[in-house]
């Protein structure tokens, strides 16, 4: 990689952290908690609209794994979730009714809260259907972590977006506020996922799944992207890229070992195929707010009409982060 | 005559406090040092802290990076003050703040009680220990290391480069021999004041503050100068990552911990509450005394290490992704690629399956979609059928295929109608293929078809030339994976010697030999057919040599049986 390559890539960063700057003047502080932010805290950053019903189950989630606060931007919700996050002595709170597309995806919003109040801190990056797994999480918190990637030497953390679903059609069992969506959307994809390394960035390009299996299958190059880095130890000059898809420098993409070795990883349970998401994806047409037009939410609403089954004979069904590793999804590396 | 403790203390005070008093408990002395790069503010509150325990020493203090002489300064300046302080210590006991003992302390002072004379102190020479980071082994001693490994590797590795190049090499002082091992020991006060009191200290100083991690040379090699007896072990459980950093451990790790038969542990994640109360709060019920174990340990830690350095062959994931050539395995368990088998038997696949109990796929990489076993659409690891995602990355496709059906042998037809392309060097690389290849098979579905002559013509050119190209493939100087191909006529000569070879080679335990033969088609009229191409100017070579005349090379005489392979 040469050095015009590498001030190109320099450039692209510094108009990342303009536009955070750019985009935060349409953001508007509802709860500032952030003062009893303490050294050392694992901090959590999210977006999120009318996503009041999994609320619950969310905070206490990531509460049990052991982050410590949680910066949220409400991108003008409706069914009152904002009210109840308010009201969390451990959330801290901004709202804005600016497009989130605009704000390519959320990204710029949370670019700048993080360069405000993660600097120095490990954040974890995640939309409120993505529920964070790593290796020893049932036993170890989040902080165990985090320590053992300081005395690694590592900033960042590599979880790839696993597609979870229930058996049958989507919408038949109705989510209740508080319940475990896995309950609900126990199944997934086991081994049919498919990488190729981004050249530029550094990252790798994962695609596959359910949704390129049902969505995507002639089309595959459109199926969405599932390579994350969600956890990274942030400096204020770090800047999130595409999602969390890519991060810039380049040196935090590479969460994956290029020698034949594996580095330890995670995996995003994503629970985003609940009752919820046809109505999400009807809106989400009309919206045209998400990425590339939209076009997966136009796929999902076509096939969502005929046949909303993405279960297969094949299906897994979730049980711990041992299953998923012994699968070759995650790797606990040389963490023991 | 007692144990005295030196505890090397740079964070987590609060742990260290408490493990400190659990050590004072059972009436060990102790001298604590702090390293310098602790605020004075948090110094002055841990001394405070221990401040009523009277047997407690705080020793002067230094910077303790890693891998620097800071850390053997701190130590023999808190041996000095033990030693000095504590006149009825016999052993001294090294240990860091995130120790833990793992057994009663009384158990270790009887233990070293009836060993009044041995050193516990891991000590080998660096020829025999494989455990050298960053391939400086003997180097170590006979180069300088004046830049730090950890903030300036660059400098570090240039001034290395540097001194090989130029032939540098130090002296080694009056010849001693050094040795290396794990920086936590036990010595006995005689060995430990004659290192402290040597005539030569200084000139050993001076050499060992330049040699590169002398905390774990400096001691193991002066140990061997003066000790009566040196048991070449660590009486601390600490295990070591790739990288030379010590494995932490984790309150799941309780039950292991209890299976050691080590006295300390090192290291011990300060949040390990469980941990921390099971070892220290709980006198008697805690330490439970189970059979030891130390082999799991080793077992679990080693196989992290592995995991880390060569991961697990065939798999390909978001933490590993090999370059080429370093994937250690393109595939993770041998498969069977078979070419114009299913061509030129009726009931290839079927029977396949039933000789072998394989897994037997049609045509994996056909055009239209992978036609997996039994119809299936979608198979293991909701792996899809679908030839665009198929296509989209052929080797993900063939490498998840096999990871996923781990434990049961995969095969499959493979063919020049297929697309080969971007999948045969793949296969052709791989060692845990096994492809067997009748050439010019492809000929007999062509023969047996109903089309217009100039369609057959034309596709018959196009699928020779396919397939000659894939020869090549098969027959580069890359190859890796077991080949055999026969010309069609080679093979059906006596078909069946080459059945039981790749039969045999599977390696099902099919000691009678096959009990049935595949049906062959009816090739009455074939080496005719063939000579219809050849008059349509197109030359049909890569089945070889079939005879016009019907009946000559094949021993099949009755047309209306099907022939039965024997």
């Amino acid at each position: 990689m040469g050095a015009w390559q590498s001030y190109r890539m320099r450039l692209r960063r510094k108009r990342a952290k303009v536009r955070a700057f750019r985009k935060h003047f349409s953001m508007r502080s509802v709860v500032d908690r952030t003062d009893r932010i303490r050294p050392g805290d694992v901090l959590l950053f999210s977006t999120m609209r009318d996503e009041h019903v999994r609320l619950p189950y969310f905070l206490r989630y990531y509460r049990d794994l052991g982050i410590s606060h949680f910066l949220i931007v409400d991108n003008d919700s409706t069914d009152g979730g904002a009210d109840y996050l308010a009201q969390q002595d451990d959330v801290s709170l901004w709202s804005t009714k600016a497009s989130y597309k605009r704000a390519r995806f959320g990204i710029d919003w949370l670019n700048w809260l993080q360069s405000k109040y993660g600097h120095g801190h490990w954040t974890l990056v995640v939309d409120p259907d993505e529920f964070f797994v790593y290796p020893f999480c049932d036993t170890r918190p989040i902080r165990a972590l985090t320590d053992w990637l300081d005395t690694s030497q590592v900033k960042s953390f590599g979880a790839m977006l696993l597609d979870m679903y229930p058996k049958g059609r989507i919408d038949v069992v109705p989510y209740r506020a508080g319940q475990n969506p896995l309950e609900i959307a126990a199944w997934f994809d086991p081994g049919n996922y498919m990488i190729e390394k981004n050249k530029k960035f550094g990252n790798l390009w994962i695609q596959g799944g359910p949704r390129a299996r049902v969505f995507f299958p002639d089309n595959p190059k459109k199926a969405p992207a599932l390579n994350k880095t969600p956890l990274i130890k942030w400096h204020r000059r770090y800047a999130y890229e595409s999602s969390t898809h890519m991060v810039l420098p380049r040196g935090l993409n590479l969460t994956y070992d290029e020698w034949g070795g594996e580095k330890a990883s995670g995996i995003l349970l994503h629970a985003k195929f609940l009752d919820t998401f046809t109505a999400k994806a009807a809106e989400e047409l009309t919206r045209r707010q998400h990425y590339s037009a939209s076009v997966e939410y136009k796929a999902y609403a076509e096939i969502v009409q005929h046949n909303p089954e993405l279960w297969c004979k094949w299906s897994e069904k979730y049980i711990n982060w041992r299953q998923l590793e012994i699968l070759g999804l995650m790797s606990k590396g040389n963490w023991a | 005559m007692s144990v005295g403790i030196i505890m090397l203390v740079h964070t987590a005070f609060g742990r260290a406090e408490q493990v400190a008093r659990h050590w004072a408990a059972s009436g060990c002395p102790l001298v604590i040092h702090v390293d310098k790069a602790v605020p004075r503010k948090t110094y002055n509150a841990f001394v405070k802290a221990l401040s009523d325990i009277e047997d407690v020493r705080f020793a002067p203090r230094h910077r303790c990076e890693w891998g620097t002489w800071g850390l053997v300064a701190a130590t023999q300046g808190a041996a000095e003050i033990m030693l000095r302080e504590f006149q009825t210590v016999r052993h001294v006991y090294l240990a860091s703040g995130s120790c833990l003992p793992l057994r009663p302390v009384q158990e270790l002072i009887d233990y070293l009680a009836v060993r009044p004379n041995t050193d516990f102190i891991e000590s080998a020479t660096t020829a025999d220990v494989p455990w050298t980071i960053g391939g400086l082994d003997q180097e170590r001693f006979t180069l300088r290391f004046p830049f730090s490994w950890r903030n300036h590797r660059y400098l570090f590795d240039k001034y290395v480069a540097l001194q090989r190049l130029v032939g540098f090499k130090r002296h080694i002082p009056n010849g001693i021999v050094p040795h290396m091992g794990s920086q936590w020991w036990c010595l006995t006060r005689q060995t430990l004041s004659a290192i402290l009191d040597d005539p030569y200290r200084r000139v050993y100083d001076r050499y060992f503050s330049k040699v590169w991690i002398p905390d774990e040379s400096y001691f193991q090699t002066l140990a061997r100068q003066y000790s009566r007896q040196i048991e070449s072990r660590s009486l601390t459980l600490s295990k070591f990552d790739y990288q030379g950093k010590p494995h932490i451990f984790y309150d799941d790790h309780l039950q292991l911990l209890r299976r050691s038969d080590c006295f300390l542990a090192r290291k011990i994640w300060p949040f390990a509450d469980r941990l921390y109360e099971a070892f220290l709060t709980d006198p008697a019920g805690a330490m439970k005394r189970t059979e030891p174990n130390p082999g799991k340990i080793d077992r679990i830690f080693a196989k992290a290490v592995e995991r880390r350095t060569r991961g697990r062959p065939g798999l390909y994931m978001q933490s590993r992704f090999p370059v080429e050539t370093r994937e250690n395995g393109l595939t993770c368990a041998p498969y069977s690629v078979f070419q114009g088998f299913s061509d030129l038997f009726e009931n290839f696949e079927p029977w396949l399956a039933r000789m072998t109990g394989m897994r037997v796929h049609g045509h994996l990489f056909a055009p239209e979609r992978a036609e997996f076993s039994d119809g299936q659409t979608v198979m293991n690891g909701a792996l899809s059928d679908s030839a665009a995602l198929r296509d989209y990355n052929p080797r993900a496709f063939l490498a998840s295929l096999i990871w996923n059906t781990r434990g049961e042998r995969q095969c499959f037809q493979f063919g020049p109608r297929d697309m080969i392309e971007d999948i045969e060097w793949y296969i052709a690389k791989d060692p845990n293929a096994q492809v067997s290849v009748i050439s010019g098979a492809w000929a007999v579905p062509l023969f047996k078809s109903n089309g217009n002559f100039a369609d057959i013509r034309r596709e018959a050119a196009l699928l020779q030339q396919v397939e000659s190209q894939h020869l090549k493939v098969l027959r580069s100087s890359w190859i890796k994976a077991r080949v055999r191909i026969w010309t069609m006529a080679e093979f059906i000569e006596a078909p069946m010697e080459p059945l039981q070879t790749i039969i045999d080679e599977i390696g099902q335990q099919n000691l009678r030999g096959l009990a049935e033969v595949p049906r062959m088609s009816d090739l009455t009229g074939f080496g005719q057919f063939l000579q219809n191409l050849k008059n349509q100017g197109m030359h049909p070579y890569l089945m070889g040599d079939f005879p016009v005349e019907q009946g000559t090379h094949s021993p099949q005489q009755d047309a209306r049986k099907p022939y039965l392979v024997r």
